[in-house]
C-alpha cells in the first residue's frame, strides 16, 4: 500500500504567540516548531499500517526550507521518503492544490492528513484535496482499518460516532485515538539521514486569500479567590463586579 | 509490579542561556527531543514510585533498547546507533534528567559492557553479544570493584587459572550495577602472572551467583549487587583478546565518565527548572519568593554553573569524536558536573522549603542519587588526584 501523509510545521502548543508586521504575520522568534499533532497521529497510523501490510509512506509538506527538520523527524518516525513543495503556505486552497498536484499521478492508496492544522485551524485542506482529486474525503477519522480495497473507519459526530466503509483511495483527516504518537528512535534518526527528500516547485496557482490582521484574545485579568463558606461575597462579586448575573 | 503513575507538570525547559544550541546540529536536537519525549513517557511518571519502593523496572531494558539508548556510538553493523559523542552525551543528559539510576543502567550497558566487547572483543564475541545488548534482549554488567579494592582496582584478588580447555575463575565483585538482572558480566580478573584480563561470564554458568545489595538510599531504581565466582568454568573463547592490563577497564571508564559528565548536568537542569518554577509560584511576605535577592542569587549561580558545564561537555564531546580527549580531561568534566549537580540539587531543595523534601519534587531523589554518582567511576577525590598527577607529573595515589 502506498500512503501519502501530509504534515504541517507548526508552533509547539506551549509557544507564546505574538504577531509582527502590523499584526499580519506570526512572530517566529524563539518558537519551537513541531509536526502538527493531528498530522502526527496520521503519520503514526500510516507507520502501523505499513508494519501490518507493507508498502511505503511518503510525507509531504508545503513550506519553505525551514520546515526540513520537521520533515526529517517524520522520516525518522518511519516515512520512507519526503517531498517538500517549496512555497510559503499562504492559504488552504493554495496548499490543497499543491498536495493534489503531487497526489494526482502518485498512485497513492491512501492520503492521510490531520483533522486540522493547529496554527490556523482551517480544517479545510483534506476536503479540498478530495474534491480536486475526485475522491472521497472524511474527517475527523478516529479509527482506520484496511481490508483489501476497502477501509473501515469511525468518525466522531455531534453526540455520537459514525461507522463507515469506503473504497480506496480516499483522503482522511485524522485525530486521536487513531494511533499513539511515535517517538523516533536513534536507528530511525540515523536512517533518516539518507532517506530522499525531494524539493519541488509549486504549481502556478496564486493564493487567493490575504490576512488583514490577527488579534490575540484579551489578556486574563487577576483571579479573586472566594472562601467556599462565603457565598454571599461570591454572589455580590459576580453581580456587581463581573456583572455576569 | 504495577507502579503508581503520577502526573507531574512537565513543562521542562532546557536552559540554554548562551545559545549553545547553535553548536548542535538539527539531528542532535532531534535526538535530544526524542529522548526527552521518551523519558517523559516512560520514566518521569513512575520514577518517584520506583525509587520509593526500591524497584528496578525490568521492562525498561527493552524500552531503552528500542529507543536506542544502549551503545549509541557503537557502529550500526553491531546493532549500535553509529552516532557521535555529542549525541551520546545528549542521550545521557536526558535520561539522567529523568533519573541517575536509569542513566546508570544505560551507561553500564553501553560504555562498560558493549564498549569493551566492541573494542577488545573478537569478531565472534561482537556478533554474539552486541546486537542483543543493543536491543535490550540481554542486560549486562561490569565487574571491576571488589570488597577490598575500590579506588585501587589494581589490587584486585579475583583471578583465573588456565585449565587447558577452559579457565577456572574465583573471587568476588561488589557494588555492581545491574548484576542481579544481568544475563552477562564483563569481569576483570588476574591471570596466573597477575595480569588483568576481561572475561565474559554468562548467567547460568555453574558457581556464578549475583546476590542483590540491599539497603541503598541512592540509585534506588537501579539494581546493584555482587558477583560471586566459585570455581566457575569459563570457556576460553570468552576471554577478551584485544587488550589486557589495567588500561583495558580504564578505557571503558573513560567512556562512561564522559556520559556521566553530561548526565549529571541533566539532573542539575531538572532541579534548576523545578526551583525556577517554584520560586515564581510560591508567595511569602506578599511576593513570589523569586523576588527575594537571596533566592535570585541561588538561581543565578545555578544557571551560571549549568552553562559553564554545558560548554565543557560540548567541547569534550568534540575531542572524544576526534579521539583526542585524555583521561584527565574526562576526569575534570565528570568531577565538575557531579559537583555542580550536587550543589544545585541542595540549593534547589532549599528553594522548595518543606515541599522540597517530598517526592512531589525531584530534588531529594536526585540528591541521594548523586551521592553514588560522586563515588562511582572514580571518587570525587580520585579525580583530583588524576588531575594533580597530570599537572605536576607526580602521582599522589600511593
Ligand atoms: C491566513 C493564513 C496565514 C498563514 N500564515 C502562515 C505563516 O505565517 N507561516 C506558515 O508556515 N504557514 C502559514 N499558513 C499556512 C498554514 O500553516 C497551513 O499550512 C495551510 O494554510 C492550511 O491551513 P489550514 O488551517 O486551512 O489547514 P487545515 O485544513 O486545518 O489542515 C488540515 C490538514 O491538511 C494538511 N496540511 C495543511 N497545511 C499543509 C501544508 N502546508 N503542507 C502539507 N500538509 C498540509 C495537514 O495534514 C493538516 O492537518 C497560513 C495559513 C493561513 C490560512
Ligand atoms: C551505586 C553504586 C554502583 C556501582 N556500580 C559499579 C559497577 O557497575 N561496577 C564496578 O566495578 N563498580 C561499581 N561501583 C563501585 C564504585 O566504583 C566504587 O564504590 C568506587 O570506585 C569507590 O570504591 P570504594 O567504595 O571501595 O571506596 P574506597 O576506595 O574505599 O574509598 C573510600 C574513600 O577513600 C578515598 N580514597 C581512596 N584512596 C584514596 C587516595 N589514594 N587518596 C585520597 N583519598 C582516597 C576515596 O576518595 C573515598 O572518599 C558502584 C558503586 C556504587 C555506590
Amino acid at each position: 500500500m502506498k500512503i501519502l501523509v501530509c504534515i504541517t510545521h507548526v508552533p509547539d502548543t506551549t509557544s507564546r504567540i505574538a504577531f509582527t508586521d502590523g499584526d499580519t504575520k506570526f512572530d517566529k522568534n524563539g518558537v519551537q516548531f513541531i509536526i502538527g499533532p493531528y498530522d502526527d497521529y496520521a503519520l503514526a497510523r500510516a507507520v502501523e499500517l505499513k508494519e501490518q501490510s507493507g508498502g511505503s509512506i511518503t510525507v509531504l509538506n508545503v513550506g519553505e526550507a525551514e520546515t526540513e527538520p520537521t520533515i526529517r523527524k517524520a522520516l525518522a518516525i518511519g516515512a520512507d521518503d519526503a517531498i517538500r513543495i517549496n512555497a510559503f503556505p499562504e492559504d488552504a486552497l493554495f496548499v490543497a492544490k499543491q498536495i493534489a498536484a503531487v497526489a494526482k499521478d502518485g498512485g497513492f492508496d491512501l492520503i492521510l492528513m490531520g483533522r486540522e492544522s493547529i496554527d490556523f485551524n482551517g480544517g479545510q485542506v483534506h476536503g479540498m484535496v478530495g474534491e480536486l482529486l475526485g475522491i472521497p474525503s472524511v474527517s475527523p477519522v478516529m479509527t482506520l482499518d484496511i481490508d483489501g480495497d476497502t477501509a473501515k473507519i469511525s468518525r466522531e459526530i455531534e453526540g455520537g460516532k459514525e461507522y463507515m466503509e469506503l473504497p480506496l483511495p480516499f483522503v482522511a483527516g485524522c485525530q486521536e485515538p487513531i494511533a499513539e504518537w511515535k517517538i523516533p528512535n536513534m536507528r530511525g534518526i540515523m536512517s533518516a539521514r539518507t532517506k530522499p527528500l525531494e524539493v519541488k516547485d509549486p504549481t502556478g496557482d496564486a493564493p487567493k486569500t490575504k490576512v488583514s490582521k490577527f488579534e490575540l484574545p484579551p489578556a486574563k485579568g487577576d483571579v479573586k479567590l472566594v472562601d467556599p463558606d462565603n457565598m454571599d461575597e461570591l454572589v455580590n462579586l459576580l453581580k456587581n463586579e463581573a456583572k455576569v448575573i | 509490579m504495577s507502579a503508581e503513575k503520577r502526573n507531574f507538570v512537565d513543562e521542562f525547559e532546557s536552559p540554554d542561556f548562551y545559545a549553545l544550541d547553535d553548536l548542535l546540529t538539527e539531528e542532535h536536537k532531534l535526538i535530544r527531543s526524542s529522548v526527552r519525549d521518551f523519558v517523559k513517557k516512560e520514566i518521569t511518571p513512575y520514577i518517584e514510585d520506583w525509587a520509593e519502593k526500591n524497584h528496578f523496572p525490568e521492562e525498561i531494558v527493552k524500552k531503552f533498547g528500542e529507543v536506542g539508548a544502549f551503545g549509541p556510538t557503537i557502529p550500526t553493523e553491531y546493532g549500535g546507533g553509529g552516532l557521535d559523542y555529542t549525541s551520546y552525551g545528549l542521550i545521557m543528559q536526558e535520561v539522567e534528567r529523568g533519573d541517575s539510576g536509569m542513566r546508570s543502567t544505560a551507561s553500564v550497558q553501553g560504555s562498560l559492557v558493549m564498549y569493551p566487547i566492541y573494542a577488545y572483543g573478537s569478531e565472534e564475541q561482537k556478533k554474539k553479544y552486541l546486537p542483543k545488548l543493543a536491543s535490550g534482549e540481554m542486560l549486562g554488567c561490569f565487574g571491576l570493584t571488589e570488597p577490598n579494592h575500590g579506588s585501587n582496582p589494581s589490587g584486585m584478588e579475583t583471578h583465573f587459572k588456565d585449565k587447558g580447555d577452559h579457565y577456572l575463575l574465583n573471587g568476588a565483585k561488589m557494588w555492581i550495577s545491574n548484576s542481579p538482572y544481568a544475563d552477562v558480566a564483563v569481569v576483570w580478573a588476574k591471570n596466573e602472572e597477575g595480569r588483568i584480563h576481561g572475561l565474559i561470564v554468562e548467567r547460568g554458568m555453574e558457581g556464578f551467583s549475583t546476590p542483590e545489595t540491599h539497603g541503598k538510599w541512592s540509585l534506588r531504581a537501579s539494581c546493584t549487587g555482587e558477583l560471586v565466582f566459585s570455581d566457575v568454568k569459563v570457556p576460553k573463547e570468552n576471554l577478551l583478546p584485544g587488550k589486557s592490563g589495567l588500561g583495558a577497564p580504564m578505557g571503558c571508564l573513560d567512556k562512561a565518565r564522559y556520559g556521566i559528565a553530561w548526565g549529571a548536568i541533566g539532573a542539575a537542569m531538572d532541579c534548576y527548572d523545578s526551583a525556577k518554577r517554584y520560586s515564581l509560584e510560591r508567595v511569602q511576605f506578599g511576593k513570589p519568593i523569586g523576588a527575594f535577592q537571596l533566592v535570585q542569587k541561588k538561581l543565578s549561580e545555578m544557571l551560571t554553573e549549568i552553562t559553564k558545564a554545558q560548554l565543557l561537555n560540548w567541547k569534550l564531546g568534540k575531542m572524544m569524536d576526534e579521539g583526542k580527549a585524555t583521561t584527565s580531561q574526562i576526569s575534570m568534566a565528570k568531577r565538575n558536573s557531579v559537583e555542580v549537580a550536587l550543589n544545585i540539587a541542595r540549593e534547589a531543595r532549599q528553594i522548595h522549603g518543606g515541599m522540597g523534601i517530598t517526592g512531589e519534587y525531584p530534588m531529594m531523589r536526585h540528591m541521594m542519587n548523586l551521592e553514588s554518582v560522586v563515588t562511582y567511576e572514580g571518587t570525587h577525590d580520585i579525580h583530583l588526584l588524576i588531575l594533580g598527577a597530570e599537572i605536576t607529573g607526580i602521582p599522589a595515589f600511593k
